[in-house]
């Protein structure tokens, strides 16, 4: 599974009952009020446990954080930033 | 009230003479026509919203008509059982203390805390005293945080960000102190066929701050129309003691003092009515900016506050839902679409 799917499927079941809706990648889930402040800090949680990195207080920004494209590419992001940090090739 | 005029604080003044007789008025309406109990409970917390309810219900239905109950427990601030003594006393009413450390022991509520606690701060236990403080609306155009700030038995303090699960635990908790005072006050309100006063102001019930079946509980809301600043107007008006009046709004809820500016709303009260009155009154968010000396940008931020937690607090409000609109009818068979039909 891709990381865009698994963010997708993350949002569809613990926010959506399951039924996608035609919930698009680039749906803002703060303006279609799929997720609220709890369903973000729900979604902060996830990826932090699942993803294995750590979401700084001034990242917790729509542009992060608002979409499913917006999640992966955030992660993405961070995930090569670990690895340029560290010296691990992606 | 214009609003075309010079936006500013002068806006919220109320006649409190005029205001009060009139919420005396309606109260003795309601209880006679709905509520139908021959007095009312209300839990003093030795703060400005219980003592003017408590008040305006003595002119209402006369002090042998109106039973104060306090109801501290072990992380209470001290001066909330002096405070609300010195209320019952300016008033004349009979209070009944109920200490409500037991119960909250009995429910595991102290266990359940600390433990919640360590998730965040391993070793939180006997000596600590913590609260939950927010983002600062007006510094961070983000989503909300949440964070445990802890005192630790040496005065140090550590303030950590709170993962989901601890923050849920905490706040679930930490809701067993409003709803087992709840649960007070309506014994005592069906033992003396009395019915129970809510506390809420304006601020409080619009933007949701209070726990469902806990202090968003009640038969009748006297001050739920009032901006906190003319709840103010209205004690000095009443004659609640000075101190009540000069004491800083407090949750009482955590063992760390906690503002109710740290933790739910984005600004002191003050400015925060203005804010809620300007947004209600369609004032755009730099004639408020100029009222406050805020810049336009934080306003804005604050208009975005005050929907997102009408939004998600929307609920609070609701009467159960059902699937199908049985109807409620009157005595004389009328139904009552009030509610969505519903009984509340």
């Amino acid at each position: 599974m891709s990381l865009q799917e698994d963010i997708r499927t993350f949002i569809v079941d613990n926010f959506l009952f399951g039924e996608d809706g035609g919930l698009k990648d680039d749906s803002s889930f703060l303006a279609e009020g799929i997720v609220d402040s709890t369903g973000i800090m729900q979604l902060v949680s996830y990826i932090q446990e699942q993803h294995l990195i750590f979401v700084e207080d001034e990242e917790l920004i729509p542009d992060n954080l608002d979409s499913i494209k917006k999640v992966t590419s955030f992660i993405e992001a961070k995930k090569m930033a670990l690895a340029a940090g560290s010296g691990i090739p992606e | 009230m214009s609003l075309t005029g010079r936006f500013s604080s002068e806006l919220l003044r109320v006649d409190p003479e005029k205001e009060a007789a009139r919420i005396c008025g309606r109260v003795r309406e309601l209880m006679l026509s709905q509520v139908k109990r021959r007095g009312l409970v209300i839990g003093l917390s030795g703060g400005i919203d219980s003592s003017v309810t408590a008040a305006l219900a003595v002119r209402a239905l006369g002090r042998e008509r109106v039973l104060g109950l306090e109801m501290p427990e072990r992380h209470s601030a001290d001066e909330s059982v002096r405070l609300s003594g010195m209320l019952a006393a300016s008033l004349g009413i009979a209070t009944v203390r109920e200490d409500i450390s037991g119960i909250l022991d009995a429910v595991g509520f102290y266990r359940r805390y600390d433990e919640a606690a360590q998730l965040v701060v391993p070793g939180y236990g006997a000596g600590w005293k913590s609260k939950i403080v927010t983002t600062d609306v007006m510094q961070h155009s983000g989503f909300t945080a949440f964070y445990l700030v802890a005192q630790a038995p040496d005065a140090s303090i550590v303030r950590t960000r709170l993962p989901l699960k601890p923050y849920l635990e905490i706040v679930a908790a930490t809701n067993f102190k409003q709803r087992i005072r709840k649960m007070l006050e309506y014994y005592h309100a069906d033992r003396l066929h009395f019915g129970v006063a809510g506390t809420p102001n304006r601020l409080e019930y619009d933007q949701g701050f209070f726990v469902k079946l806990g202090d968003g509980a009640a038969d009748i809301k006297p001050i739920a129309h009032l901006y906190k600043s003319q709840v103010y107007q209205l004690a000095e008006y009443l004659g609640i003691p000075e101190e009540i009046r000069k004491r800083k709004p407090t949750t009482d809820t955590y063992s760390l003092a906690q503002g109710q500016d740290e933790f739910y709303f984005s600004l002191p009260y003050d400015k925060m009515d203005l804010c809620l009155f300007g947004k209600n009154g369609g004032v755009p968010a730099d004639r408020v900016a100029s009222a406050l000396g805020l810049e336009p940008e934080q306003v804005e931020m604050v208009f975005k506050d005050i929907d997102t937690k009408r939004e998600t607090t929307r609920y609070l409000h609701l009467p159960p839902l059902l699937v199908d609109d049985i109807g409620w009818h009157d005595a004389n068979g009328q139904k009552d679409t009030k509610n969505g039909g519903t009984p509340t």
